[in-house]
């Protein structure tokens, strides 16, 4: 491993009005190495990659790459330079093919400009290739599942030879399978002596993966620390600021409310829900307060299920119950009037609005529960949105901040408050922490305990089988589009899961 | 409805429309006072900036719809056309028909409300893009404004509509108390309602806004009616200012002046938020720049030039981008 510095930050500053996203931050990256950039939600971690690809205009701050001094103007212009970027919000354009998504901005062109597409497809083939995936080049991405549609973003970036490879948050949205795929890509561009800044809230894949990382916390440099040697406590409180304490293994009073749930009536009840394609058939029995986790690969049809039971897909056969009453099937509106509620996986395409406020953003599904003729009052939204802003300690200026001013894990808070504000009965969890830091991800697992001692029920949808052990009463396990086992109690443990799951391979 | 917030009077939308005013009213006092004179005849007000407001009653109308219309990331060609079909309509019952202005009256808004929600069914269930769903009544609007007056224009008389487009209400022409209420009605509608918020998101983001319950669908079909039944009133008053109705040149381009009055009024083609306040003003300027050119002698023909600068010109300024390259650029002239 050489030493040499491949790309040197120094005293960036950014501000956004009052809000002082960046202050101060220094980042240096060796050639051949991977650097972990830390913090919490709204340390300042895309701010910082933004502003080194020109994607902002950092306010100060200097930028060396290979010791000469750039400022690109845009991120494309970053790339000619050598710096590949996949970001936090995957930004490809959901109405083109996979492989125009690849080769975009970059195609061959022969005679009067005509586009080689060949040589994109072979390139592009290659691409995903690297990453041990197999798309149909031609499939629309909006048509992909977002773990995809992340890889296609991967291919893209791998597709240029660059010097630095950025990955903002890249494992956020894939299961185990490309998450090692993934790495063995990053550690054979280490090898060929790039430098690779990576930034995750996995701690365990920090560890296994960097040699060095920076710690940044509320805008500022904090450390620069070798990986080797040091301890998960040390790094918790460089970012949080204060010692911290993991939550581990799964609570034993998961097993024991169980127990007293045996004489409830059920809450949902789902019976043969099926539509080809997608589920074969699902069968789901939810009391009150019980927290139910659905386990599975990717493609396994976790969020199928969890679509056909929320109506924003239509199934061709089955039955929804909620409290013994009969849901009308296929509609979203009726779901959330009765109290069926879904928080997506999918925050930018399924969940925000980007233009409105963090509070019109919350209040968005009370008020279609009300009704059009029952307005939520500013004072009453102000009141909700403080409310939450409070209890999940979101970053942001003030309920009237337009939320894609939020950093990621701050709009993935946004939308959860969005949800718990209209009431659900049974609230469906698709990949709820997805982006969220070590902190509040402790916090949002207190308040999924919390809030099933109130009564509601919960289906979790989690590609961390860790949360799901420590949240969920029981477990079923998919694969194939269908349920092919269930753990409960005890048995509930992350090596059983996986043993279920390898079994019927 | 949006509500403006103070961090920085540059993000407020509705500073271009009310500088590009400033601007038409700065050069009028230099180039001509009279533009401002305002004289009382019989007690009604009489001047340039009365004919500014009643000439620009129908564009406004328009607008508002519009505006509705584009928050939704729609778009609606048709309106032109929809005013001719309502302007003939009512001269037609009226004239021909011989019914009176009360069954000829509803008649014409009924119609135009419901070319309003066909519109609004081709971009909904047939999902046809809006630029090409309106465009169809567009075209084929005129045909159906000239079957009903079988090709003529029809000249008529009568007390009420003669009363809505020349008429006065307490010295001021009673177009604008009109416009004046439905602007009002609407405020009111959307502040008292959710809808505001919810054709917001739905703009904002359709497929998020499905996800959060929200019946698109049903909110579509409401705007392109009430897009429609504006359209219509804005005909009616259109025939009724000249007691004519002449199916081919009655809204004539209107749609394109509709659309500039909200894109200059701040709110984006692409959808989201929407200044209903900022369409009025969007329509003042357009009326007023016309009025001006007008006056200070430049050709009909040439007129929409300079009117086409303007509203580049507030567009450019309203994107962020720019503002950033110009301010960039005075930067470095300053020699920063
Ligand atoms: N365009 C913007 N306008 C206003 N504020 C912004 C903007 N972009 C980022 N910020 C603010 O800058 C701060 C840093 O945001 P950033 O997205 O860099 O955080 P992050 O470390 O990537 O967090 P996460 O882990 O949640 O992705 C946040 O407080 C955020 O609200
Ligand atoms: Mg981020």
């Amino acid at each position: 491993m050489t030493t040499e510095t491949i790309l040197r930050v120094t005293g960036l500053r950014k501000q956004f009005g009052p809000v002082k996203a960046l202050d101060g931050v220094s980042l240096e990256v060796r050639a051949g190495e991977i650097h972990s950039l830390l913090g919490e939600n709204g340390a300042g971690k895309s701010t910082t990659i933004k502003c080194i690809t020109g994607a902002y205009k950092a306010d100060a701050g200097e930028v060396l790459l290979d010791g000469v001094a750039i400022s690109p103007q845009s991120p494309r212009e970053a790339e000619q330079l050598g710096i590949g970027t996949v970001y936090q919000e995957v930004n490809l354009l959901p109405n083109l093919s996979v492989v125009e998504n690849i080769a975009l901005g970059r195609m061959k062109t022969g005679f009067l400009g005509r586009i080689d597409w060949k040589h994109s497809r072979v390139r592009a083939k290659a691409a995903l290739d690297k990453l041990g995936v197999s798309i149909d080049l031609d499939e629309k991405l909006s048509a992909l599942p977002v773990a995809l549609q992340q890889m296609v973003a991967l291919a893209r970036a791998l597709d240029v030879d660059s010097k630095v490879l950025i990955l903002d948050e890249p494992t956020a949205s894939l299961d185990e399978k490309e998450v090692e795929s993934l790495f063995q890509v990053m550690n054979r561009l280490r090898e060929s002596g790039i430098g690779i800044v990576f930034i995750t809230h996995f701690l365990e894949q920090v560890f296994r993966m960097s040699d060095r990382m920076t710690i940044l916390r509320n805008g500022k440099y904090v450390a620069t620390r070798e990986a080797k040697g040091l301890s998960r406590e040390a790094l918790l409180q460089d970012m949080l600021g204060k010692a911290f304490e993991e939550m581990q293994g799964r609570p034993g009073n998961l097993n024991t409310f169980s127990e007293g749930l045996s004489g409830k009536e059920n809450r949902l009840v789902v019976n043969g829900l099926g539509a080809p394609g997608k589920i074969k058939r699902l069968d789901l029995k939810l009391k009150p307060g019980e927290v139910v986790g659905l386990a599975g690969l990717l493609g396994s049809g976790r969020t199928e299920c969890a679509r056909l039971v929320f109506g924003i897909d239509g199934a061709t056969g089955g039955s929804i119950e909620l409290d013994g009453k009969a849901i009308r099937q296929g509609h979203p509106r009726t779901s959330i009037d009765e109290g069926i509620m879904l928080a997506s996986e999918d925050r930018k395409t399924e969940g925000i609005f980007p233009n409105l406020t963090v509070r019109e953003n919350m209040v968005v599904a009370l008020q279609t529960r009300r009704g059009f003729f029952k307005p939520i009052s500013k004072e009453e939204g102000d009141r909700i949105a403080r409310k939450y802003i409070d209890a999940f300690k979101i970053k942001t200026s003030g309920p009237e901040a337009k939320i894609s001013e939020l950093s990621g894990g701050n709009q993935q808070k946004v939308l959860l408050a969005r949800w718990l504000a209209a009431e659900p009965k049974a609230l469906i969890l698709d990949e709820p922490t997805r982006g969220i830091d070590i902190g509040a991800r402790a916090e949002i697992e207190k308040l999924i305990e919390s809030l099933s001692r109130e009564g509601l029920s919960i289906l979790m949808i989690s590609s961390e089988m860790d949360e799901e052990v420590r949240c969920c009463h029981r477990v079923l396990i998919l694969r194939d589009r269908e349920v092919i086992g269930e753990l409960s109690g005890d048995d509930v443990s992350e090596s059983e899961i996986v043993k279920l799951i390898a079994a019927h391979a | 409805m949006s509500t403006v917030s103070k961090r920085n009077w540059r993000e407020n939308p509705l500073i271009w429309p009310t500088a590009g005013l400033a601007l038409v009213v700065a050069f009028n006092l230099f180039f001509g006072a009279e533009f401002f004179s305002i004289s009382i005849q019989d007690g009604h007000l009489y001047g340039n900036l009365v004919d500014i407001l009643s000439q620009g009653a129908r564009v406004m109308l328009l607008s508002l719809g519009m505006t509705l219309v584009i928050a939704t990331g729609g778009v609606d060609l048709s309106v032109g056309a929809v005013m001719a079909i309502a302007g003939a309509l009512v001269a037609a019952l009226v004239e021909r028909a011989g019914l009176g202005f009360f069954v000829a009256f509803p008649a014409a808004m009924a119609v135009s409300m419901l070319l309003g929600v066909f519109n609004g069914s081709l971009v909904v269930f047939a999902r046809i893009q809006p630029i090409i769903a309106t465009l169809i009544l567009m075209v084929a609007g005129r045909g159906v404004a000239q079957l009903i007056t079988t090709s003529d224009v029809i000249i008529f008389e009568d007390p009420v509509l003669e009363f809505m487009g020349q008429g006065y209400l307490l010295g001021i022409p009673f177009s604008l108390w009109l416009v004046a209420a439905i602007f009002v009605g609407m405020v009111l509608l959307i502040r008292k309602t959710a809808i505001g918020l919810l054709i917001e998101a739905v703009g904002d983001n359709e497929n998020a806004s499905r996800f959060s319950g929200i019946n698109a669908s049903q909110l579509k079909l409401i705007v392109y009616g009430v897009c429609g039944l504006l359209a219509g009133l804005a005909g009616v008053l259109e025939a009724a200012s000249l007691s004519a109705a002449d199916p081919i040149k009655s809204g004539e381009l209107r749609e394109l002046d509709a659309i500039f009055a909200v894109v200059i009024g701040g709110t984006a083609l692409t959808g989201g938020r929407f200044l209903l306040l900022g369409s009025i003003l969007g329509a003042i300027l357009l009326q007023a720049l016309t009025v001006t050119l007008y006056n200070v002698g430049v050709p009909a023909a040439v007129a929409p030039v300079p009117k086409a600068i303007v509203i580049v010109a507030v567009c450019l300024l309203q994107a962020p981008r720019f503002r950033t390259q110009i301010s960039k650029i005075v930067g470095l002239r300053r020699g920063k």
